[in-house]
């Protein structure tokens, strides 16, 4: 099968357009998270996620409306990581397990009170790009919006309660907002993600291609351009390949996005010791 | 009347229960540079947090470049230069220039944008410190010592009235500390930036600083560091011995 035959498809346009929003989402807030040593923050969101869907799915809610009704419950469940963490007195790790536990269980008793699990909830849990409709694409494309103006508008105080929170503390930035503006921004991402990968598979997405830029990237600027190169890049290769072999997109994009990883590590091995 | 800078007044403060400040008070004007010693859990660390707005006093007042903390909002008359970074990642992705770029964001409103003349601000400080050539290496790979006159740049980067400084030379070999020391001096000399600096090294300090708090929870001593070490009462509270270790070298 030739490139003009796969590009020619309405389903591969729409993927490959919606996987590519979604994968720069996805890297330029794992620069951020990795370095926070939040990269768990996208598992814990996912799993709210699953539960959210599979409330959905009881109601019968269409995937359009479906991705809609998600977004206000895990963009509480964000909220809800970061207050558990203030007010129990507990590290965030244990915040976030706590928060996708609770996801986990509520999926699984509506999934068991919907009669079992079915189709449906399987290709969340596992992502299907390919299917992407064009009103989810549109979801999609507002949704980039919204989290690329939220970066763009607090980036230089994200990277600079990234780099040091106490130091970003005393020069009079807020860094409980700047917290918060992080995990609702990631929560939107999970949101969407869950299509292209899925939501076992979403922290991949979020971490891999962060971590691979971390590997070469000199600067922070060039980190998070780097890493939303290398989500694209992956994403689309991920998508085609997955398409002209029959192989499940999600698992395909997580694997190459590996693959990518190891490449950089022995790039900067090179860099390093010529 | 000039502005003092700084005034704190009957301060007290504690962690779940216990009491790490009680009752300290002092005024430090303008220009002096002033050395906190003090033993481990005297408090002193938790004085800077709390002239740094970091930390709520459980009592007492204090007032930072002639306004009350509560309403203090210039914290680009500020510089804070911690110890080291709080959890620092030798991989994090920044360039030195960067990193003292992030200095001039206290100075901004929403949505904190950099103009040409923070570049400037920049450019100027590097000059000043002597570490222009290595503005574009990534601050994991400098050594500690490097690592911390790129911190002390992002402090300085706004020339700050103020200087607070909180143990910045303890990862320092014994060399690079007296240069860092010695830096810090000329700047309190020539910018006329005050200076406050926690420091464990009572031998060193007083060679450069030009006043003494000595904290242990309450003030013990604070004045010139020539009425310390001319006065007896502090000769019966460190012993001759402590005395002379502290002001042999002022």
């Amino acid at each position: 099968m030739d490139l003009n035959e796969m590009l020619s498809y309405g389903f591969m346009q729409r993927a490959l357009i919606g996987g590519s929003l979604i994968a720069i989402l996805c890297s330029v807030l794992g620069v951020f998270l990795v370095l926070r040593r939040l990269s768990l923050i996208g598992d814990g969101l996912a799993h709210v996620t699953f539960g959210s869907v599979a409330l959905t799915l009881l109601f019968r809610l269409q995937s359009v409306y479906m991705t809609l009704a998600v977004i206000p419950v895990v963009l509480a469940s964000a909220l809800g990581i970061l207050k558990l963490a203030q007010k129990a007195r507990i590290y965030g790790d244990a915040a976030i397990g706590m928060v996708s536990a609770i996801g986990i269980a509520t999926g699984v008793l509506l999934a068991s009170v919907a009669g079992g699990f079915n189709v449906d909830l399987f290709s969340y849990l596992f992502g299907n790009i390919l299917s992407i409709s064009s009103s989810e694409l549109a979801i999609a494309a507002v949704l980039f919006v919204i989290v690329i103006a939220g970066v763009v508008m607090f980036y230089n105080e994200l990277f600079a309660s990234t780099f040091d929170e106490e130091l970003a503390k005393s020069s009079g930035l807020d860094t409980d907002r700047i917290n918060a503006v992080l995990v609702l921004l990631t929560a939107l991402t999970v949101v969407l993600a869950m299509k292209v990968v899925g939501i076992m598979l979403i922290s991949a997405l979020l971490i891999l291609p962060a971590v691979s830029a971390l590997q070469i990237a000199k600067g922070f600027k060039a980190a998070i351009i780097s890493a939303a190169a290398i989500g694209v890049g992956t994403v689309i290769c991920g998508i085609s390949v997955s398409f002209v072999l029959n192989l499940p997109t999600g698992a395909t994009i997580v694997i190459i996005n590996f693959v990518v990883f190891l490449l950089a590590l022995a790039l900067r091995s090179l860099l390093r010791h010529p | 009347m000039t502005e003092k800078a700084l005034t704190v007044q009957n301060l007290c403060a504690g962690y779940h229960g216990t009491e790490v400040l009680q009752d300290v008070s002092f005024t430090v004007n303008p220009g002096d540079y002033v050395g906190i010693c003090g033993p481990n859990g005297s408090g002193k660390s938790t004085m800077i947090k709390i002239i740094l707005g970091l930390l709520a006093p459980t009592a007492g007042a204090i007032s930072v470049l002639g306004k009350p903390l509560g309403g203090f909002h210039d914290w680009q008359r500020i510089g804070y230069l911690p110890q080291g970074l709080q959890f620092f990642n030798p991989h994090f992705p920044a360039t030195v220039d960067e990193v003292i770029r992030l200095g001039r964001l206290s100075a901004k409103q929403f949505p904190r944008r950099f103009t040409k003349d923070d570049a400037r601000a920049v450019e100027r400080t590097m000059e000043w410190m002597g570490i222009s050539h290595i503005r574009g290496k990534m601050i994991g790979e400098l050594s500690g010592g490097l690592r911390q006159r790129v911190l002390l740049a992002r402090a300085l980067v706004n020339d700050p009235a103020l200087l607070v400084m909180d143990e910045p030379t303890t990862a320092l070999d014994p060399e690079t500390r007296e240069s860092f020391y010695k830096l810090i001096f000329e700047m309190n000399r020539e910018k006329k930036a005050t200076v406050l600096l926690v420091t464990h090294d009572t031998a060193t300090i007083g060679k450069y600083a030009s006043h003494l708090l000595y904290l242990d929870k309450k003030v013990i001593f604070y004045g010139s560091f020539d009425d310390f070490c001319n006065s007896t009462e502090m000769t019966g509270f460190f012993g001759e011995h402590g005395q002379h270790l502290v002001c042999h070298r002022h």
